[in-house]
Formats: C-alpha cells, sequence, structure tokens
C-alpha cells in the first residue's frame, strides 16, 4: 500500500486525461467480448461448456500452447546466444549486429512471412539447392505443417527475445564476472553459477513476452501453416468471419486474456525477486 | 586460527602496459617481499589500478615479466593465479548469500561441503560477520560488504592478496576504524597484501612499505618513515605529507612544516629566514602559520600549541630556524 501511494506523482494529472481515453478505449471492447462469451447465443456458461464437448476446441488449444511453448523455448535461447554475442564483442560489430536486429524488427511479419514461403516451398530456395546438391531426392515438407509455422515464428520472435536479455546483460558489472575468475571459476563456472542467474530476470521477461505475443499469433500459423495447423488465434477469425460464431470467438479470446493476465502476474513475482537479489544489478 | 597462510614474494621485472600508444604503466621494477603490506600509493590516473589488475592477471602485460616465489605467471591466466582481490566496489555476488560468496573459491575448487562450512565458518570469524552469513550482499552496510570481499578473497588462503581502493566507498570515521581491522587481519594471516590507495594517511599508518607512483612509473619506495623523512622528489614529498621547498646555494631542499622553529622578533642566532606573518590557521592541537620571508618565499611552519604559547599574530616580524638534518636535499632535475 504504501509502494503505490509513493509512487503517485504531481505528472499523473497531467497524462490523467488521456489515460480515461485509452482506458475507456480498451476496457471498453474488453469488457464486451467478456460479456458477449457468457450471452452470445444465449446467457450462461454454455461457450465455455464446449471447450470439453467435443475435442476440437481443446485440440486447437493444445496445437497453439504446443507451438508457442516451443517457439518460446527455440527463440529465448537463440536470443541469449545473440544478446550474448553482441554485449561482448567489438562496438563496430556490436552496431552491425543491432541494425540488422532492428531491420528484421521493423519488416512487415508478412514480408517475411511470404519470404519464407519462397525459401521453403516444394520448390524453394532451400529444396532446390538441396537436391541439386544431391543430398536429398525428394523435397522436405517444410510447409503446410508445424514445423513451417515454428520456423516463421521463431524467427519473427528473435528480436524481441533478444531485448529484453540485452538491457539485461548490458546492466550487469564486469567485475563481478572478474571477481568470479579471481576466485578461481572456469568460464563455464562462471557462466553457470553467476552469468545466468544474474541475467534470469531478462530470461523471464523475454519468455514471458514472447510466449504472450506467439498465443496472438495468426499470419504466419495461417500462410506457413496452410490451414494445416490452427491456432486460437485464426480459429477466432474463423467463428468471426465465417461461421458468425461470436460467442465461441469470445470465450476464446476471454481465454487468451485470462492466460495473458497470469503470466504477467507471474511476471509481477518475477520482478520483485530480481529487487531481492539486490547489490549491483539493479 | 587462520595460519595455514603463507605469503609468497613477487618479482616485477621492467613491466610496463600500453593501452594502444598510451603508456600507462612505465618500466616497474619491484621486489615485494613474503608477507609484507606494501601500498600503492600515486594520484588518480598513475597506473595504481593498471599494475594491479596485471598482477591479478586481468590485463596482459606489454613488456617485462612478474614471478611468483621464483617462477614467472606472466602466462598464467587469472583464475589459476591464485590471488585473493578485493576489488574496487566490492564486487560481491548479489545473488548469493554472504556464505555462498565467502565459500565461492572452494566451491569451484569442488571441495567437500563440510570443509567448506567449516572454513566458511572461520573466515566470518576472522571479519566478526557471523550473524549475518545469511543475508544477502544488498542488505549489508558498505563497511560489512567490504568485510565480506575481504573473507571471500582470503577463503582460499591465497599467498598474495590484492586490494584495490578497498575503502574507498566508507565514510571517513569508519575508514579509520577498517584500517586497524585490516592491518590486524594482515597480521594475524600472514598473506603478503598489495593495498592501492591514493589516500597518504592510509599509506602512512598501514604499510610496511610504499611505493609512490607517478604517470605510470615508480618515484620512489620505502618504509613510511623513510619516505616522510627522506623524499626524494619534490613530488613524493608533497604527496606524503606536506612541505615547504627551499632553495640554497643552488640546491632545493624539501623543509616539512612541523621541522621549523619560529621565533618572535629578530637578531635569534641559529635564524635561517626572517619574514612576516601573513596567516595563522588554529587546528586544535597545532597551529599553521604562513610566513612570507625576505626572500619572498611563502613557508609554513606548523606549531605545536601546547608546547609554543609565546601569543602569535598576523604582520609580526618573525624569524625561523631549523636544524640542519631537516631539510631533506631533493633530486631536482
Ligand atoms: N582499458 C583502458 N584503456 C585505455 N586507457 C586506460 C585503460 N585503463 C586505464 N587506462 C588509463 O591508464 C591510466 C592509469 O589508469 P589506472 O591504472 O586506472 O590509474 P589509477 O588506478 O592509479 O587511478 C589512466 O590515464 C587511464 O585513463
Ligand atoms: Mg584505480
Amino acid at each position: 500500500m504504501n509502494a503505490v501511494a509513493r509512487h503517485i506523482h504531481p505528472g499523473w494529472a497531467i497524462i490523467a486525461p488521456l489515460l480515461v481515453l485509452v482506458v475507456a478505449l480498451y476496457l471498453g471492447p474488453i469488457l464486451n467480448i467478456m460479456w458477449l462469451s457468457v450471452t452470445d447465443p444465449e446467457p450462461g456458461l454454455g461457450n465455455y461448456r464446449k471447450l470439453f464437448e467435443g475435442d476440437t476446441l481443446l485440440r486447437i488449444v493444445w496445437t497453439t500452447l504446443r507451438i508457442c511453448v516451443i517457439t518460446t523455448v527455440f527463440s529465448v535461447t537463440l536470443g541469449y546466444s545473440i544478446a550474448y554475442a553482441m554485449v561482448h564483442c567489438h562496438q563496430r560489430q556490436k552496431n552491425y549486429m543491432l541494425t540488422l536486429l532492428l531491420v528484421s524488427f521493423w519488416i512487415s511479419i508478412l514480408v517475411r512471412t511470404f519470404s519464407w514461403l519462397m525459401l521453403l516451398g516444394r520448390n524453394g530456395l532451400v529444396n532446390n539447392t538441396l537436391e541439386t546438391l544431391g543430398l536429398i531426392s525428394a523435397p522436405i515438407a517444410f510447409m503446410r505443417n508445424e514445423l513451417g509455422v515454428l520456423i516463421g515464428m521463431v524467427h519473427y520472435m528473435i528480436p524481441y527475445a533478444v531485448l529484453p536479455l540485452l538491457v539485461s546483460m548490458q546492466s550487469l558489472d564486469s567485475r563481478v564476472m572478474d571477481a568470479s575468475r579471481n576466485l578461481g571459476a572456469s568460464g563455464s563456472q562462471t557462466f553457470w553459477r553467476i552469468y545466468l542467474p544474474l541475467t534470469l530476470p531478462g530470461i523471464v521477461a523475454s519468455t514471458l513476452l514472447v510466449f504472450i505475443l506467439s498465443l496472438g499469433f495468426y499470419v504466419t500459423p495461417a500462410v506457413l501453416g496452410g490451414g494445416k495447423v490452427l491456432m486460437v488465434a485464426e480459429y477466432i477469425s474463423v467463428q468471426l468471419l465465417v461461421t458468425l460464431k461470436w460467442g465461441t470467438a469470445a470465450m476464446l479470446a476471454a481465454l487468451m486474456l485470462a492466460g495473458v493476465l497470469a503470466m504477467l502476474w507471474i511476471m509481477s513475482r518475477f520482478m520483485k525477486l530480481s529487487a531481492v537479489f539486490g547489490g549491483s544489478t539493479r | 586460527m587462520a595460519d595455514a597462510f603463507s605469503g609468497g614474494s613477487l618479482r616485477i621485472e621492467g613491466v610496463s602496459k600500453y593501452f594502444g600508444a598510451f603508456r600507462a604503466v612505465n618500466e616497474v621494477d619491484l621486489e615485494i617481499r613474503k608477507g609484507e603490506f606494501l601500498t600503492l600509493l600515486g594520484p588518480s590516473g598513475s597506473g595504481k589500478t593498471t599494475l594491479l589488475m596485471m598482477i591479478a592477471g586481468f590485463l596482459d602485460i606489454t613488456s617485462g615479466d612478474i614471478a611468483l616465489d621464483g617462477s614467472s605467471i606472466a602466462e598464467v591466466p587469472a583464475e589459476k593465479r591464485n590471488f585473493g582481490m578485493v576489488f574496487q566496489g566490492y564486487a560481491l555476488f548479489p545473488h548469493m548469500t554472504v556464505r555462498d560468496n565467502i565459500g565461492y573459491a572452494l566451491s569451484v575448487r569442488k571441495r567437500p561441503e563440510a570443509e567448506i562450512r567449516a572454513r566458511v565458518d572461520e573466515m566470518l570469524e576472522l571479519v566478526q560477520l557471523q550473524d549475518f552469513a545469511n543475508r544477502k550482499p544488498g542488505q549489508l552496510s558498505g563497511g560489512q560488504q567490504q568485510r565480506v570481499a575481504l573473507a571471500r578473497a582470503l577463503c582460499f588462503a591465497p599467498p598474495v592478496l590484492l586490494l584495490d581502493e578497498p575503502l574507498g566507498a566508507l565514510d571517513k570515521k569508519l575508514r579509520v576504524e577498517v584500517q586497524e581491522q585490516l592491518k590486524d587481519i594482515h597480521r594475524r594471516v600472514g598473506t603478503t597484501f598489495i593495498y592501492v590507495t591514493h589516500d597518504q594517511e592510509e599509506a602512512l599508518s598501514m604499510s610496511d612499505r610504499i611505493v609512490i607512483m607517478r604517470d605510470g612509473a615508480i618515484e620512489q619506495v620505502g618504509s613510511p618513515q623513510e619516505l616522510y623523512e627522506r623524499p626524494a622528489t619534490r613530488f613524493a614529498a608533497s604527496f606524503l605529507g606536506k612541505s615547504n621547498f627551499i632553495h640554497q646555494n643552488g640546491r632545493a631542499y624539501a623543509l616539512r612544516p612541523e621541522k621549523i622553529d619560529i621565533h618572535l622578533g629578530s637578531g635569534h642566532p641559529q635564524a635561517r629566514r626572517s619574514g612576516t606573518i601573513t596567516s595563522i590557521t588554529y587546528f586544535g592541537s597545532m597551529q599553521r602559520i604562513i610566513v612570507e620571508t625576505t626572500e619572498a618565499e611563502q613557508i609554513e611552519v606548523d606549531i605545536d600549541v601546547w608546547r609554543n604559547r609565546q601569543p602569535l599574530h598576523e604582520g609580526e616580524v618573525v624569524e625561523l630556524s631549523w636544524q640542519d638534518a631537516a631539510a631533506v636535499e631533493l633530486n631536482e632535475s
């Protein structure tokens, strides 16, 4: 309570009107969706009950979770290596890497997804090259399956994974690593016992960011999955635009919202943990 | 307790360090004796940290050699040198308890849990932190963090302990207290201490020997008394304590303010200078008097207030005298 009171700054008065507007414009539609999920087509929890009747919906939720988890694991692992390389190389190379990262950050998701279509299709660059080299006899099916969706999503998510990790690694005091070496720890001991624990808040932030963004992915699964890999976002759009079952769509949206809020709650717990770490990593 | 330590001797031979074209350390030759408390003293930027980092192995030496107990360690990586180090700002592991911080060196050496526990307890007792074993560094005061850093660095009984301005972050009163504790710990453990500071009082009160550094080179080496009583250069004389500089027969001399006697009036048989008092500052136990001599020099004289009870006033004419031994000839180039 005290902490909250202390953080209220007179500056809030200035942004209050805007804040009210934003809250109204966000909260209104969200409440509307939640309302729809319990009233359309008829009042009650019928929409939610549908989750457990028949396995279509459950399968979609399960596919979504699986793809999100795998995407997150790969994105954060690769992102960790990239961020590590960026923090520990020379300034010039670092600038190149940051530019490349931001360029891929800024290119539209549609462009990036369709580029993968070109690269990974049956007659795409990858399959053609491999065939020409004689490494494979028939094209590998990269597309219209989960593999394609995962490749596209991991590629899209890596910049999001890198940025929080970069911040976390840059704020580390390098003398702490020197101290570890001075005390006789090898490079890998220093990494596992000092570096990794101290960048854990960055890993948590990066994981949650990627996971939450992946949950709502629409374009990449639709294009690279070719209708074979149905995730929640695409299913919602089908319910809205094709079958016009707004209640089901609203129920799934409300479910995702609850999931995201739960993750944010976990995140806030972790951020408090990082304060407990105290000392030089603030 | 803690008698399993034995200090190491270091030999630094012609060591230089260049950062690009900039020479941070210049041809340093130094013998550091087993078990001594050696202080590197010099103004900020004089290369103290750089020299220490080369001894610790964090910086490569550009030329020269460093040997521990007779064998070269220039090619030995930092983690294999077994030197303890207290970093500027301490560099404690913020996510570990005090106990885990102190036991880290033994734990990465995969020593048995029981041995680590016993040794850490011993260290906690040495630095008087028994009640704080389970705290995190962020929950400790600056002085306590400093002691954790010391215990962590001493836990694996290193032959040499390197300390880079370990008291820099503490306030003055605490600093004096910690100085005594450090000195006491040095006596008890017998490790060779190499201590970096820019604080001359700290250097004088703690060291067996002091190395005065200037622009990356050694200006003078000696015991605190030797350096204070017989400074070789103007820089050494003014960096360690206060000093007047006088010229006689074309030679330069350093003359400490407290070694000058002041006499009211004129006609004193041993008088070497005469002049007028231009200012008097009272410090309680002593008075600092500035005399402008007839040779147009400003000479500072420190007077023991209790033993010299003659009242002095600004504007009075006085004479100054000192014994021959008080004026130390300097190497002036
Ligand atoms: N990594 C570095 N790159 C370039 N110059 C450096 C580096 N480290 C130290 N220096 C320079 O070397 C000189 C000595 O620095 P340092 O050893 O830190 O001095 P001190 O510890 O005596 O204050 C300073 O002029 C400093 O700017
Ligand atoms: Mg320094």
